[in-house]
């Protein structure tokens, strides 16, 4: 034992950190490890760039009509065919993923956000902060969503589908902030959080540095469900009217409008159902992926499964 | 596997149990993991073997198939024979009829082996019947006979009583009585005492006795506190890697070990009978059985190991001597393991302990926690002194080890003492200031110089978090830049023993050991002055348990920390503090250096656990007069005038009525016995 009788100090020539890297940087690097995040998150960008960059290929954009070409099968004029009133399926899927992308997205990020926030406060703080936050909660939790969206949406409609995500998000965060709640609350008693307590460390740093990456796993598996959920209600909430209205369209009007026809005309059907399709399960990767990378216990069984099988024995030996 | 049996005396046939190449595999997601590799164990008829080693080592699986308690993953192969009757394979209705009868087994969970539903005489009763022609009124008769045999006070009363009604220690008293019911040949015991006090173990390792007097039952005791086997065993066998690597007579095995893991082992145990000896503690961890090359398992670990350790050695005996079995190719002399050098104290901390300054200083501190009732309207209907008079005094450079059994009320103290605010009565001054007056943003600053290290270094450490940000955390939290941390945290690494390039690991990457280095490299960070210790090593195997103990103790020379070191286990404290400080039931009773409170405690309840702690040395067990305590702690919901300790003193036993009311109405003050000892007790000698 030959350290120095001093505590260290820190020593200006070491302080660019060669070891420490932060929790960040680890999870960068265990993300782009990972074969399904990577896969994910390429194909959630090559969506991105289909969506935004597509409707360019084409001179038809989705409010034209062509008359010449109703219910026309793809061809090399309309690439994946037109509709019952001859507009032109490309545009218009691409138009609808461009929406249901934002929508998606939008709306489970907003919504885990605040449910996170809401829920960790509440459950960190507890006392009259909780009480107040419950009521808020089960009081929305007990309001009729889908009515008040009914109501308000056609109020807001001048203000864009924005409006439409913020009102989503509002009606969908509750149930995801009560468990996030529920977990916070046993978090807190555990010891590595009453140690942040005892260095002083404060409250909202020890919600963002502890609580919150310790719900993580289950904030990511349930913002990937929201995903989904949110093109679904939006889906619904356009058919019956509210939410996206024509000339606008979504992916999600148009599988509506489509799938009357996906057995005789299928390409008014196909196309949109199967952008969504591989849009949520893109999304699923990456979450998957995501939740692996921010959780160092869970690669490391898959990561290191292969060598250990051939009988390296040193990797544990030398620690 | 030609190892010869470990007793080569008797035969299979005619011990009370033999196991014989006893091997035990597990299934795992990555295909099987073993567990017990080939025990050979002989357990004569009323015969005491103790069966030690540490987590993992495969020790109560081998209880568990012997008695055919193993989950249905697990394969077994090998033979155990009770009185000559094969018990593995066995059915499952020819194991239950010999399961109590022939062999009972005793668990460290009592809890585990009571139904909660039924009473306890019950379940006595119960058992009396499955293996006896007897009427119910006789079984139940039975049942409160066998109460009263393990002592457990008014049997007739509490044979109506449910699991839930009965202490800790009363139930492992039951399941005793339980496990003696049948009369059985053999009693398994695995690790009885483990999940008890002190004072308590005392009393069940009593209970254990006399049961084995009464039935002449052979007795298997699996326990990782070489203290217990000591005091207990006739034979010992030692485990390391799911095998036996070591089996002796007792007296033989701790005056002369021969297989250095056992050498090790001996050598880091802390003793309470003897303080300054440094710890020599054995490098590493225990291995992965998953991943045995097939040499001797020790060999990562032994200062010895040579090519010659290439197979897996047999356990054998030297020359004619059949009953000290090692297995090892060496013959290691003395000398083994490095003493560790722990340096000299830094200038400060040499001078008298009148002139140097306090770190802590508690007086009279009382915490109260009230007790609710009714869900619909919560009223209050009473309070629980969890803390109801403490003092403590910790001066710079100085360790204060504060002991006490469960419910003691340490933790809640310590709690107390660290949220740095007013306490609900008493005073507390850390560093000259008082907690009291304390402005939030002082008090922010103070907690730099207070750190606290815990007891579960799993639990304690963030797991989301790599190394090098928890140990950076206090640092941020007292205001310092990420790179001024990030610069502080490879000194850090390395001051406690790991490497500075495992900043970037999680905890989850270490062993048990390093991760409580993590938490003390966390702890020193802010280079506090008063580091506060919640039992910091108990969650740590002995081999471990040391190599921390000795960089804690060199810390503190280095540094010129103040601990308070909190521990049930009084051989640690021995080893560690400088003074030491006992509660009973959220009171001070007795403060002093540590050296003579060993040596001369003055209160009645320290007298009695002090003769209570194991030492791990046979002769001295054996020659140990026992100050054995009655009943357990009443409850502390009951505030007392007088004395707490009343109920259970030997000393107020023996007074006259006089004095006895001085016990019951006055609360017995600190008095000052000589030096720097200090005892609440009317009536301790001075
Ligand atoms: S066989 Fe070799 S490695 Fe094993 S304990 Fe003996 S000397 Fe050490
Ligand atoms: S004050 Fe009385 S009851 Fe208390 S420890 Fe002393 S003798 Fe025993």
């Amino acid at each position: 034992m030959t350290t120095t009788a001093t505590v260290p100090t820190a020593d200006p020539a070491a302080s660019a950190p060669p070891a420490a890297r932060g929790r960040g940087r680890v999870a960068l690097r265990r993300f782009a490890a990972n074969r399904n995040a990577l896969t994910g998150a390429v194909v959630l960008l090559l969506l991105f760039l289909l969506a935004f960059a597509g409707p360019y290929l084409t001179p038809w954009s989705h409010t034209d009509i062509d008359y010449s070409a109703l219910r026309e099968a793809p061809s090399a004029d309309h690439w994946w065919g037109t509709n019952r009133i001859g507009q032109d399926v490309y545009a218009q899927v691409l138009h609808g993923l461009q929406k249901s992308l934002l929508i998606g997205l939008l709306t489970a990020l907003t919504a885990t956000v605040l449910a996170s926030v809401v829920g960790a406060c509440a459950g960190y703080f507890g006392g009259w902060t909780d009480r107040i936050m419950t009521f808020f909660i089960d009081l929305l939790l007990v309001f009729p969503a889908f009515l008040i969206i009914a109501i308000v949406s056609p109020r807001l409609r001048e203000r864009g589908w924005i409006v439409f995500v913020g009102l989503l998000a509002v009606f969908g965060w509750m149930i995801t902030a009560r468990v996030v709640r529920s977990m916070t609350r046993s978090l807190k008693e555990r010891e590595f959080v009453r140690a942040a307590q005892l260095m002083g460390v404060h409250p909202l740093r020890i919600i963002a540095r502890h609580i919150l990456p310790n719900v993580s796993s289950f904030l990511i598996v349930d913002a990937t469900i929201a995903v989904g959920g949110a093109v679904m209600s939006e889906t619904g909430l356009s058919y019956f009217g509210f939410g996206v209205q024509p000339p606008d369209v979504s992916l999600g009007t148009l599988i509506a409008d489509g799938s009357d026809a996906a057995l005789t005309y299928p390409w008014m059907f196909f196309f949109a159902a199967g952008l969504l399709v591989v849009f949520v399960l893109a999304v699923n990767f990456l979450g998957d992926g995501l939740r692996d990378a921010l959780d160092p216990t869970s690669g490391h069984h898959r990561t290191r499964r292969r060598p250990r099988r051939k009988g390296t024995t040193h990797d544990r030996a030398a620690r | 596997m030609t190892a010869p049996p470990a007793d080569a005396v008797t035969p299979a046939r005619t011990a009370a149990l033999a196991v014989r190449d006893l091997h035990v595999d597990f299934d795992g997601p990555e295909g099987p993991v073993p567990a017990v590799r080939g025990v050979d164990l002989t357990l004569n008829p009323g015969e005491v073997l103790g069966l030690v080693g540490e987590s993992g080592s495969g020790k109560s699986t081998v209880a568990l198939a012997a008695m055919g308690l193993l989950p249905r993953t697990a394969r077994v192969r090998g033979s155990v024979l009770a009185g000559g009757t094969e018990l593995l394979g066995a059915g499952e209705k020819a194991l239950s009829r010999l399961r109590g009868s022939r062999v009972a087994m005793v668990f460290q969970d009592p809890l585990s082996a009571l139904t909660p539903v039924h009473r306890i005489g019950d379940q006595i009763a119960e058992a009396v019947r499955v293996h006896q022609d007897v009427t119910r009124e006789q079984a139940r008769r039975r049942a409160v006979e066998l109460l009263d045999l393990v002592g457990i006070p008014d049997p007739a009363r509490r044979a109506r009583a449910y699991p839930h009604e009965f202490s800790g220690g009363m139930r492992q008293r039951a399941v005793i009585a339980m496990a003696v019911a049948n009369d059985p040949d053999v009693i398994l015991a695995d690790e009885p005492t483990t999940a008890l006090d002190v004072t308590v173990q005392a009393q069940i390792l009593d209970v254990l006795r006399t049961a084995r007097r009464e039935t002449g039952a052979a007795l298997l005791l699996v326990s990782h506190d070489l203290g217990v086997i000591a005091g207990m065993a006739d034979r010992v066998a030692v485990m390391y890697a799911g095998r036996v690597v070591e089996s002796a007579p007792v007296d033989a095995l701790f005056a002369a070990p021969r297989m250095p893991y056992t050498i090790g082992l001996l050598g880091a145990v802390p003793r309470p009978d003897t303080g300054g000896r440094p710890l020599t503690p054995v490098p590493g961890s225990p291995p992965d059985l998953r991943k045995l090359s097939g040499g001797c398992p020790f060999a990562p670990r032994c200062p010895l190991a040579d090519d010659a350790c290439g197979d897996e050695p047999a356990l054998t005996g030297t020359g004619d001597d059949h009953d000290h079995l090692a297995a090892c190719v060496k013959t290691p002399g003395p000398g083994l393991y490095p003493v560790p050098e722990i340096p000299p104290a830094t200038a400060g901390a040499e001078a008298p302990r009148s002139e140097r300054p306090a770190v802590l200083r508690v007086q009279g501190l009382a915490k109260t926690f009230p007790v609710f009732k009714g869900t619909a309207f919560r009223r209050r209907v009473g309070s629980v002194y969890a803390v109801d008079g403490i003092d403590l005094d910790i001066r710079r450079g100085e360790t204060l080890g504060l002991v006490g059994e469960s419910g003691s009320g340490k933790s809640t103290a310590l709690m107390e003492i660290l949220r740095l605010a007013a306490p609900e009565a008493g005073e507390v001054e850390i560093l000259g200031r008082s907690a009291a007056g304390l402005t939030k943003r002082q008090a922010h600053a103070l907690r730099g110089s207070v750190q606290i290290v815990f007891q579960d270094p799993m639990a304690s450490l963030d797991p989301r978090m790599p190394v090098g940000e928890i140990v950076a955390e206090p640092l941020r939290a007292q205001g310092h830049g990420r790179a001024d941390a990030a610069g502080r945290i490879p000194r850090l690494l390395e001051l406690v023993g790991l490497e500075a390039a495992h900043a970037d690991r999680f905890p989850h990457e270490f062993s048990g050991g390093q991760r409580q280095r993590i938490g003390i490299a966390r702890a020193l960070a802010v280079e506090p002055e008063l580091l506060v210790l919640d039992e910091p090593v108990s969650a740590l195997d002995v081999s471990v348990q040391a190599g921390v103990l000795n960089l804690l103790q060199r810390l503190k020379r280095e540094l010129g920390l103040a601990y308070l070191f909190v521990s049930h286990d009084l051989a640690v404290v021995r080893h560690i503090a400088d003074r030491v400080s006992v509660m009973y039931l959220g009171r001070t009773v007795e403060s002093g250096p540590v050296e003579e409170v060993f040596a001369r405690p003055r209160h009645p309840y320290t007298q009695a656990l002090l003769s209570a702690v194991p030492v791990p040395d046979p002769s001295r067990e054996r020659a140990r007069e026992r100050i054995l305590l009655a009943g357990d702690p009443p409850s502390p919901a009951v505030r007392d005038e007088g004395c707490r300790f009343r109920g259970r003193c030997p000393l107020y036993a023996a007074l006259g009525d006089a004095e006895r009311s001085r016990c019951e109405g006055v609360r017995p003050a600190p008095r000052s016995l000589g030096g720097d000892q200090v005892a609440a007790c009317h009536f301790a000698a001075g």
